[in-house]
């Protein structure tokens, strides 16, 4: 709980729902007659409307990206050490808009959103959703606050799938793209963790074909043990290492299975915790928006084929250690922006916390970011 | 300020290439280029201090180490590929060479020359390796781990079969001499080569 708002923050900050009433036709073949995004923005919107930034959340991502909403909130939003005044992401300079993806649980238009036709919630009914709808609902919020260009669009993981996307998608609604530890496709070995986790979600006998809140229950044992085998895969093996080692939970072993060892603690208690306050479907669909991505199979499967239509100018990060996205996947959408003659920048970091890296406070990555968002804002004027 | 070397190399640049810079540096010669010739291309580099200053320059720089090579370029992607006073740091300079010539149409190469009569002089009457304001390091602690002369240098175009197209040997404050065009190999301190794959009639 910050006593005082720490110098930096954007402070105290308030979610806003906002509600469309046009249908959005998606990828699936279905349509959402209507939908709600929950959206935060941070600092001023400038009377050119030419410095805003579109955050784009991850996985198990939403709009609460910096500040507080109220002084007993132990943690700030989940980019908080990106996004503020002097931050890289500086909300002196820029006007940030951070979103809840369609499909999300944390107030857009999702599982647990009340379906009109049923009088339920949507649960397993909700449309499976792509990063293409994602972008195609985000443009029309763009609309909405009156953005007919983003200064930049912003995301780590999933949501530099968005910013990718983006850049195809509506090439001249954009100048730069930021996509940090992404990846233009997933590989099979990503896929098949996603299924893993998938798997363990479905398996749950609370899960009950995905209506487990008509059944008021949540296949929370699943999603936990989902978001263990998420968790192994975003730290490193070294970052796992000098972070709990061999260390034990007591003296000496008990001989049994119960935990033994810090790092099942560890697990164990970020899969409750997050299987508290996640919704199991959103889990489901957002690992599914992740296999789906692949925006060079529409060209070909020629990745700069498909970027041949991007005139942003790009950034682009990786980290040593990521082997979730690893350096490869980035210099794979490096090298198809350099063939289609791109202007890019690309950094690869030195860091030893493996994916979870994008969100932390690593000097030369938040140099390298802070010298580019530099030159996007000198843009805005 | 503009280094003497990179003044020569922008006079080879024909307005609107497509250039790729290996081990950039802060970007200064693609910043120059950019904006005088009209050239686009990437700056390749690993220092991040430097990958720093071609961000704030508006350079496009990627993080690439050279000694992993070139292979994500595909063959005749560029125009020129440059290397400025860096191939003496390569681990493997005549494949770097062999890289550049396969990625670029031509490339320009710039490094010091060995055969510096300074060189030789230090040499001869020290016996010990040349150590200078110019190449200040000392044997054990020196990046540059691939020296040459403008005659080694030349020996291997003529085994690989490249043409050179330019030549050009200046002293340290960058200006060329009558002497440096008789006695490149002596006279010269930094050698400047602009060559092509395409082994002409000679």
């Amino acid at each position: 709980m910050p006593e005082v708002i720490p110098a930096g923050s954007v402070g105290l900050v308030e979610p806003k729902a906002i509600h469309f009433d046009q249908s959005l036709a998606l990828n699936c073949g279905e349509q959402l007659d209507g939908f709600q995004l929950m959206i935060e923005t941070y600092g001023e919107l400038n009377p050119a409307r030419s410095n805003a930034v579109l955050i784009c959340h991850a996985l198990s991502g939403h709009h609460h990206a910096a500040g507080y909403h109220c002084m007993e909130d132990r943690k700030p939003g989940w980019w908080d050490n990106c996004i503020g005044p002097g931050k890289p992401i500086d909300t002196h300079r820029f006007f940030v808009v951070a979103l809840n993806n369609l499909g999300g649980c944390h107030g857009s238009t999702g599982p647990t959103s009340h379906n009109p036709k049923t009088g339920n919630a949507y649960g397993p009914d909700f449309p499976v959703v792509t990063v293409v709808d994602w972008v195609n609902s985000q443009a029309m919020l763009a609309d909405y606050l009156g953005i007919e260009q983003w200064a930049a669009v912003v995301g780590g993981s999933l949501g530099g799938m968005q910013a990718l996307q983006w850049s195809i998608a509506y090439p001249e609604r954009l100048r730069h793209a930021i996509i940090i530890a992404s990846a233009a496709r997933l590989s099979a070995q990503n896929i098949a963790f996603n299924e893993v986790a998938r798997q363990a979600i479905m398996s749950d006998d609370q899960f009950f074909g995905g209506r487990y809140l008509e059944e008021n229950s949540m296949p929370r044992k699943g999603l936990g043990l989902a978001r263990m085998v998420g968790h192994i895969t975003y730290l490193s093996d070294d970052a796992m290492g000098s972070k709990f080692g061999r260390e034990l939970k007591n003296e000496g072993f008990s001989y049994d299975y119960n935990v033994e060892f810090q790092i099942e603690s560890y697990l164990r208690y970020q899969g409750e915790s997050f299987s508290g306050s996640f919704d199991a479907n959103t889990y489901l669909l957002m690992t599914r928006v992740l296999d789906y991505f692949d925006p060079a199979s529409d060209y070909g499967n020629s990745l700069s084929s498909a970027l041949s239509r991007a005139t942003a100018k790009f950034f682009l990060a990786s980290f040593s250690t990521d082997w979730r996205f690893s350096p490869e996947r980035s210099r794979e959408i490096v090298d198809a922006l350099i063939d289609a003659g791109k202007d890019v920048n690309y950094l690869e970091v030195d860091a030893a916390h493996g994916h979870d890296a994008f969100l932390m406070d690593i000097p030369r990555y938040m140099r390298g970011l802070t010298a580019y968002m530099n030159r996007v804002a000198e843009e805005c004027l | 300020m503009s280094r003497g070397d990179f003044e020569i190399i922008r006079s080879w640049i024909p307005p609107g290439s497509r250039i790729l810079d290996l081990a950039c540096g802060d970007g200064q010669l693609l910043h120059e280029l950019h904006k005088e010739k009209q050239v686009s291309g990437y700056g390749l580099e690993i220092n991040s201090q430097n990958i720093e200053a071609c961000i704030e320059k508006g350079v496009n720089v990627i993080e690439q180490n050279l000694d992993r090579g070139l292979g994500n370029f595909k063959p005749g992607s560029f125009d020129t590929v440059i290397m400025t006073q860096a191939l003496q740091v390569m681990r493997f300079p005549h494949l770097v060479l062999e890289e550049m010539l396969r990625v670029g149409r031509q490339c320009i190469v710039t490094f010091p020359n060995f055969g510096h009569w300074r060189c030789r002089l230090y040499l001869s009457a020290h016996g010990r390796m040349p150590v200078s304001k110019f190449m200040p390091y000392t044997w054990y602690d020196t990046p540059n781990i691939h020296f040459c002369t403008v005659r080694d240098f030349e020996a291997l175009c003529r085994e690989k079969n490249y043409r050179m197209l330019n030549r050009m040997v200046v002293d340290r404050s960058y200006t060329s001499g009558l002497a440096g065009r008789v006695w490149p190999n002596l006279m010269g301190e930094v050698a400047i080569y602009q060559l092509t794959a395409n082994a002409g009639k000679r």
